[in-house]
């Protein structure tokens, strides 16, 4: 559970949110799912929607603009960000890494997948790299305890992981940013 | 004894690629939905009760009975789909949602009908994100070829469904709590009752099944419950996917006939034990909420509800856990109650304190740092946790804990005195 110091209340910037046109009728969409009157169930669907768009935390302004678009009050967004831990306050690197270390996957060694991270991005766990790549976290089980170890960057699962394969993936994913 | 292939319900489980309707209908999906739903509710409902499927989620409660706790209010009924799967060591509604997702979408049609739900929701645990796409796509299709929304598959009943993703919660695959969450708040478990057959979402009427469970629907009405009933053991019927992870040679998802000896099932499917079935020491054979079974008794257990309440385990998910000897257990349970710390809602004291008082005092007895005497305290407060809760998630966290307890307290004690002879070497030097 996430545990809130006064500035995550304060100090966030103030730029207004709102839905980019394609982001909005994705919004639109997921409302049309419930029962008029209800649209609080949508409430998950259009936090993410907002997270995607800021890319990979939310800001205060867009709780508020979803507090007042779903009439709920903003300490009850609050309480869902803190409660589901897909949700963010704070910038996190461009790809988000997480390597899931529960059971199934610490039986198949994912020790050493944390290992090579650390060795080559130079980062612990709930850190982001200088270049605001990479941060690296350590999750709770993924759900693919078949394909173990496993992890996940932004919505990619990457499973079967040997340190080499990690290794051969960094340098994919920097490669890929150098082109941009 | 292994299920033969035309035993088999899900054909494409170990396939690589999703299948589209028109693949998905080669197969025999939505074969004559609509004479499926002509011969009308009682006769389906019927018919799962002769099949004796029960749910395949955990709980293993039948299912017949579940659907027959729906009465028709003036209020609307709903379906929802549990498809929030985290329970550690399982990922079976993973691969039926990515490769059989039609028979995922039209056996909550039926049960829809047979509940009279004109809306069900299917829950997707958050980070199945590429899963929820192929689920949108596969529900589309179905939309597109009349098989879903007004006058579903002809029959005159009006059906509509709609993915609705989580954000990563265990707790939301609880059943009351998934219909917090889907109502926009916390996934807190409610206090029952009243069970979501009487007040769930939205305070009407409610049914919630697993992924599982709703998938083989379609296949007991067409093949009959007599044919389903006569797979496994009465009472413990049909197929069961099991997922089999950690130290076996070729960890597998796997549909398997129901009361299948644990051994067959891991040296057919698994390749075997790493190291040879004589390197085993220990196997969870439920996903992570039931107690493990060493090895002496792994080498007789048949996998399923019964047998495996009979050595103080159980079937749950179906998620087999292998260990071998080179495993660290108490470590390895330790590591289940990190999980279920992190996981805890945070609603029933015993569960939030106890969850944490586990894990810190198995991270101790990990490194030795411990008396015997400290081994019954945390067996007492196991049991103060156990029941003592409103949902499971405190009963899940209890007993693999009591399981470590009952069959490798030696382990536990010879770790003690090492530290103990260690640490004595160090101060005689």
């Amino acid at each position: 559970m996430t545990v809130f110091s006064k500035n995550d209340f304060d100090s966030l910037e103030a730029t207004p949110f709102s839905f980019t046109k394609e982001n909005e009728k994705k919004a639109q969409n997921a409302l049309s799912h419930y029962p008029q009157g209800r649209e609080a169930s949508a409430v998950l669907a259009l936090l993410d929607l907002a997270q995607r768009q800021i890319g990979g935390w939310l800001t205060r302004e867009a709780l508020l603009y979803i507090s007042e678009r779903l009439n709920m009050p903003l300490i009850r967004l609050y309480e869902l960000v803190g409660f589901y831990t897909m949700f963010r306050l704070k910038p996190c690197g461009k790809y988000l890494v997480q390597v899931c270390t529960t059971t199934p996957c610490w039986l198949r060694d994912c020790g050493k997948i944390y290992e090579t991270f650390q060795k080559e991005l130079g980062i612990s766990f709930g850190e982001t790299t200088g270049n605001g790549l990479f941060t690296l976290e350590e999750v709770e089980c993924l759900g693919a305890c078949v394909n173990a170890p496993v992890l996940q960057i932004n919505d990619d699962y990457y499973e079967n992981l040997t340190p080499s394969k990690v290794c051969d993936l960094l340098k994919q994913l920097c490669e890929k940013k150098e082109k941009q | 004894m292994s299920l033969s292939p035309e035993n088999r319900i899900f054909k494409n489980l170990g396939g690589v690629q999703s299948l589209s309707l028109s693949q998905a209908q080669l197969q025999g999906d939505w074969d004559s939905t609509r004479k499926l739903m002509k011969k009308g509710r009682e006769w389906i409902l019927e018919e799962i009760k002769i099949s004796g499927l029960r749910g395949r989620g955990g709980g293993g409660f039948p299912t017949a009975k579940k659907w027959s706790f729906l009465k028709k209010t003036e209020r609307p009924s709903y379906l929802v789909v549990n498809a929030d799967e985290s329970e550690p060591g399982t990922a079976k509604d993973r691969d039926i949602i990515r490769y059989e997702s039609h028979k995922l979408i039209e056996g909550a049609l039926l049960a829809g009908f047979v509940i009279e739900a004109s809306v069900g929701y299917i829950y997707i645990r958050g980070e199945y994100y590429k899963e929820a796409l192929i689920l949108e796509k596969a529900i589309e299709e179905a939309y597109e070829a009349g098989l879903l929304g007004k006058n579903a598959a002809q029959s005159g009943y009006s059906f509509d469904l709609y993915v609705h993703r989580g954000a990563g919660a265990y707790i939301c695959g609880e059943e009351t709590a998934l219909l917090e969450s889907l109502e926009g708040r916390r996934g807190l478990p409610r206090l029952k009752p009243p069970f979501p057959a009487q007040m769930g979402l939205y305070g009407c009427p409610t049914l919630v099944n697993n992924v599982e469970t709703l998938a083989v629907v379609p296949a007991i009405l067409r093949r009959g419950a007599a044919w389903f009933a006569s797979l496994g053991r009465p009472n413990n019927t049909g197929t069961k996917i099991f997922c089999i992870s950690g130290h076996v040679n070729f960890p597998c998802t796997v549909e398997e006939e129901m009361g299948i000896p644990l051994r067959t099932l891991i040296e057919t499917h698994a390749k075997g034990v790493r190291g040879g079935w004589d390197n085993l020491l220990a196997i969870i054979p439920g996903g992570s909420s039931v107690s493990l079974i060493p090895k002496s008794i792994c080498d007789s257990v048949l996998m399923d509800f019964e047998g495996l309440r009979e050595v103080k385990s159980g079937l749950g998910t179906g998620g087999v856990i292998v260990m071998d000897r080179s495993t660290d257990i108490v470590k390895a349970i330790a590591r289940f109650s990190k999980f279920y710390m992190h996981e805890s809602c945070g609603q029933c004291t015993p569960c939030r304190e106890g969850t944490g008082w586990m894990w810190r005092m198995l991270e101790r007895f990990a490194k030795g740092e411990g008396n015997s005497s400290e081994i019954n305290l945390l067996e007492e407060i196991t049991y103060a946790i156990e029941g003592h809760t409103i949902c499971g998630l405190g009963d899940a966290a209890a007993w693999p804990v009591q399981g470590l307890i009952r069959h490798f307290r030696p382990i536990i004690e010879k770790r003690f005195e090492d530290f103990k002879k260690h640490h004595e070497e160090i101060k005689s030097l």
